[in-house]
């Protein structure tokens, strides 16, 4: 049995009848069992909807190809309806962005709850009371059995996100994919919300994907960062690496622009008038790059290995993974 | 603190909201003060940042000294005279001298409106262009923001959030305000997005001397930019001091907190880093706590902090906290 | 304009607008369409099936130079031809039909405007005027005003603008209370814009697309009920030609002179499908369109 719980090959998403764009192009990557697997790019660049389609739950009229999709061991592209439902919330469980449109408004906490015990555990209405009480307060929200009776809008903003993240991890589940997680909370809470995950990640040896436009968040819970952008895989390191010497001129501005020490006129990136289109000839991020060349309008760039534990796509690269001399 | 080169000046502002319901339930009826007796001073020629989490009442404050909102109590004052009462036409000629940028670039923008209108509102309300002066300004404008004249005949929906950001930076300075006003200009956009924006700030500012007040919860995006930092909680400030000061030692404990949670962009510091979170959930303003509206989630709090409001005091020349323990 | 070219590229809206402009255009050019004088009675060729000839004569209104005349839909109750009273009527029908539309979503949105954006004692009011006006059973009250009134074109339009200034009172003023507190309107607010300002330039046009939609409906509706009115005897005068006059008179010869009321019937169907095909069509345009 491998150590990765999930494995994804090549996956592309198109969208669009008449005119087809490509929106996620050739993007492989594996999650270890245990690891916190960081996502990062901006809006636009693919990153949510490489974790929808693995659930198989992108809008209609997108179309995800992929060579090979396992969660552990099992192809998540091959499994019927119903087998997919099972997977979905049992093992791999999803916490969205705006926990407001997550929750059902009229509907009380606890029944919201327990209605993911009782379609994953058949558990009776007295067991799965109990379990959503243990569930609300592991998540670190005082008074539970209160809590069960009120309904969203009785909750603050962080609240509610510790309240769907007690939902994923109802279904026990070993992957827990988080979207934006705490994008539009306070900042005290986002920590607040981060400590949390990582102690459940621990405690239960959860694995996690944690996808995000903020790199710094990052630094502070993932082993391994995926950098991507207009829809493909740019670098691909552990979190150390990555922050210390990143290889990719996107991943390199980036972290350029958050952090305190860097020049403060960081005119490397220009905005471009158009969205980057994942489907254009060339490395997508030509337009943008201080440092690209002929090759790099014409010919996208391959991710290679380097040093055995990072994988990069870019044309000034050598085989070492420095900077290649010239131009 | 001489006010004497104040540009704005706002001394014991009080907004209070009483919610009026058919049938008065017991807690809805209460009160919610979403400032309480706030002073400050914002310098000529300065960037002031505003920063706080929900419920702090930064943007409230920012209405206030915009005069969109009347405060309940207090009076704001611009180059020493009081503008607290007045109104319609002399409101009007002082808005000329106000402008402000919002969060969401989606929606401040009217989306019937090409953008060039929507930059040549102010220019138009005052009076100040027209015909082909008022083109002529406009396009300006635009390639003062970094976008070209050509565009101004588009619409809202054919730009990215961060071209939208800058057009709606293009319609403040129009009518070459002297106070502007920022609120939570960055947290709609993407961390990439954010440094561009910020230098795009600090560019205008030099070329038209104008005076900033930021507004954000985002500690590390207004460390680039800010003169000083007033650091607000649950309708008080709470803190003010030069950013330099204010990031090396804060002396508050809600700024150290603040601090402590803002992610650090390097992975080893952050894993070194033992992160406390704040005990508790932030108060509603409709039910603060007495005495210190910190203390009961302050980890230092003594039993004086429970009875006895802190006053907002000189503690370092220059500095000013409210706190009992930040002598 | 973009706007008018993705209009005529749905099937429904197309079929709307052709029919519309039919129909418009025949109304324009009434005087050079039709064979005959509207008015003119002919007491020897009443009742004349479609296609029947009759003597021409100076005193039917008919073509000076024609010997013979033809009825291409024959002639009513006092001889006066269908067909031409056909296209006159068109005029009558689609001015009534716009100009009640016009007069009612003008007044209609103000008020919903207004009662929007102010609240207060204006919403208070014109929510009681709402009530008040909706109480009342519209043709009771349409009978009684063209009674008081004493019929007549204009007070046909005025009745009808009446019965329908409701509608886009109440759309207008949802829409509003949801736009007021959009950034846009906060920020025209701060840059110290007045309040005509921030009515007109900013609020109002997104309110424009469900009052073009209510509108082309209630145009489609306004015609049915002129014609609904004139055929009760209380809306224009039995000699004006209009559809719903046509109906009326034509109303006790439906077994033996068919075509005196069969004809204006089909006209009405065919502008109003026009008139309702073409505001479906519109409703789907504006709604998705983008404006986020």
């Amino acid at each position: 049995m491998s150590a990765s719980i999930l494995e994804v090959e090549g996956l592309s998403i198109s969208f669009g009848g008449a005119t087809r764009r490509q929106l996620v192009t050739d993007v492989s990557f594996k999650v270890e069992r245990g690891e916190a697997l960081g996502i990062v790019g901006e809006s636009g660049s693919g990153k949510t909807l490489t974790m929808l389609s693995l659930l198989r739950l992108l809008p209609r009229g997108a179309d995800a190809r992929v060579v090979r999709a396992c969660f552990d061991g099992r192809d998540l592209f091959s499994l019927t309806p119903a087998a997919l439902q099972d997977v979905r919330g049992r093992e791999i469980a999803v916490v969205f962005q705006d926990p407001l449109t997550a929750l059902n408004p009229v509907l009380t906490i606890g029944r919201q709850i327990t209605e993911v015990l009782r379609r994953h555990f058949r558990s009776s209405a007295a067991d799965a009371r109990r379990r959503a009480v243990e569930l609300l307060a592991n998540v670190g929200i005082p008074d539970p059995p209160l809590r069960l009776r009120q309904y969203p809008h009785e909750f603050s903003g962080g609240m509610r996100q510790r309240v769907t993240i007690a939902m994923a991890l109802a279904g026990e589940p070993r992957l827990l994919i988080a979207d934006e997680p705490t994008t539009a909370l306070d900042v005290t809470v986002q920590a607040d919300i981060v400590t949390l995950i990582q102690r459940l990640q621990r405690e239960q040896g959860l694995t996690v994907i944690w996808v995000t436009h903020d790199l710094a968040l990052l630094a502070r819970i993932a082993d391994r960062v995926l950098v991507m952008y207009a829809g493909r895989v740019v670098e691909d390191a552990p979190a150390a690496k990555l922050f210390a010497a990143p290889k990719h001129p996107y991943a390199r501005a980036l972290l350029g622009s958050i952090r305190q020490d860097a020049p403060r006129r960081n005119r490397a990136t220009s905005i471009p008038l158009t969205a980057a289109d994942a489907g254009a000839l060339g490395c997508p991020f030509a337009p943008r790059c201080a440092e690209a060349r002929d090759q790099c309008r014409s010919v996208s760039p391959v991710l290679k290995v380097y040093g055995g534990d990072t994988r990069a796509a870019c044309w000034a690269l050598d085989d070492d993974g420095a900077r290649g001399a010239g131009s | 603190m001489s006010t004497a080169s104040a540009l704005v000046a706002a001394r014991g502002i009080t907004v209070t909201y009483h919610r009026r319901r058919l049938l008065p339930l017991r807690e809805r009826e209460r009160p919610v003060q979403a400032l309480r007796s706030v002073d400050l001073d914002i310098l000529a020629g300065e960037t002031l940042a505003l920063v706080g989490e929900s419920g702090s009442g930064k943007s409230t404050l920012a209405r206030v000294l915009m005069r969109t909102i009347t405060p309940s109590s207090g009076t704001v004052a611009f180059r020493g005279s009081d503008i607290t009462g007045i109104g319609g036409g002399a409101l009007r000629t002082l808005r000329r001298h106000f402008q402000m940028v919002f969060q969401d670039p989606f929606s401040s923008l009217n989306p019937r409106l090409s953008v060039g209108a929507a930059i040549a509102e102010p220019l138009i309300v005052h009076g100040l262009a027209r015909g082909s002066a008022l083109r002529e300004r406009v396009g300006e404008c635009l390639e003062m923001v970094g976008l070209d004249s050509s565009v101004a005949g588009r619409r809202p929906h054919e730009f990215s959030g961060g071209q939208r950001q800058r057009i709606c930076i293009a319609r403040a300075i129009a009518c070459q305000p002297d106070f502007i006003v920022a609120d939570e200009a960055l947290s709609a956009l993407d961390t990439s997005l954010q440094g561009q924006i910020i230098d795009l700030f600090q560019d205008l500012k030099e070329r038209f001397a104008l005076t900033y007040l930021f507004i954000s919860h985002d500690l590390s995006a207004v460390r680039q930019i800010s003169d000083r930092v007033a650091v607000m909680y649950l309708g008080q400030v709470v803190e003010l001091a030069p950013t330099a000061e204010l990031y090396s030692s804060p002396r508050h404990p809600y700024t150290q907190a603040l601090l402590a949670a803002v992610p650090v962009p390097d992975p080893v510091l952050e894993r070194a880093r033992v992160y406390t979170p704040l005990r508790g959930e932030p108060p509603s303003p409709a039910n603060p706590p007495p005495g210190c509206p910190f203390h009961t989630r302050c980890p230092r709090a003594i039993e004086r902090c429970r009875s006895e409001p802190p006053a907002l005091r000189e503690v370092a020349p220059g500095r000013l906290a409210a706190c009992h323990l930040a002598e | 304009m973009k706007f008018l070219a993705s209009l005529y590229r749905s099937p429904q809206t197309r079929t709307g607008l052709i029919l519309l402009t039919f129909v418009v255009l025949v109304a324009l050019a009434a005087p050079l369409l039709a064979p005959f004088s509207p008015v003119n009675v002919d007491p020897s060729g009443r009742l004349l099936p479609p296609l029947s000839r009759v003597l021409a004569s100076s005193t039917q209104g008919a073509p000076a130079h024609a010997e013979t005349a033809l009825h291409v839909l024959g002639t009513d109750s006092v001889g006066r031809d269908v067909l031409s009273r056909l296209i006159y009527g068109s005029r009558l029908s689609l001015t009534v039909g716009f100009l009640a539309v016009l007069i009612s979503a003008v007044f209609g949105s103000l008020v919903g405007c207004l009662s929007g954006y102010w609240g207060g004692w204006v919403e208070a009011l014109s929510a009681w005027l709402i009530d008040v006006q909706l109480s009342f059973p519209f043709l009771l009250l349409a009978i009684f005003l063209l009674g008081a009134l004493g019929g007549g074109t204009l007070a046909v339009v005025l009745v009808l603008a009446l019965g329908t200034w409701v509608n886009y009172a109440r759309i207008v003023r949802a829409q509003v209370l949801s736009i007021k507190h959009q950034g846009y309107v906060e920020a025209a607010h701060a840059t110290g814009a007045g309040t005509l300002r921030i009515l007109f330039v900013h609020i109002l046009p997104n309110t424009l697309s469900p009052i073009c939609v209510v509108g082309s409906f209630s145009m489609a509706l306004a015609i049915l009920t002129e014609a609904g009115l004139s055929f009760l005897g209380v809306g224009l005068d039995p000699s004006t030609p209009s559809w719903g006059t046509m109906l009326n008179d034509g109303r006790d010869y439906l077994l033996t002179a068919w075509w005196i009321a069969t004809m204006p019937g089909i006209a009405i169907g065919v502008t109003v499908l026009g008139v309702t095909l073409f505001g479906e069509g519109l409703r789907e345009l504006l709604d998705p369109r983008g404006l986020r």
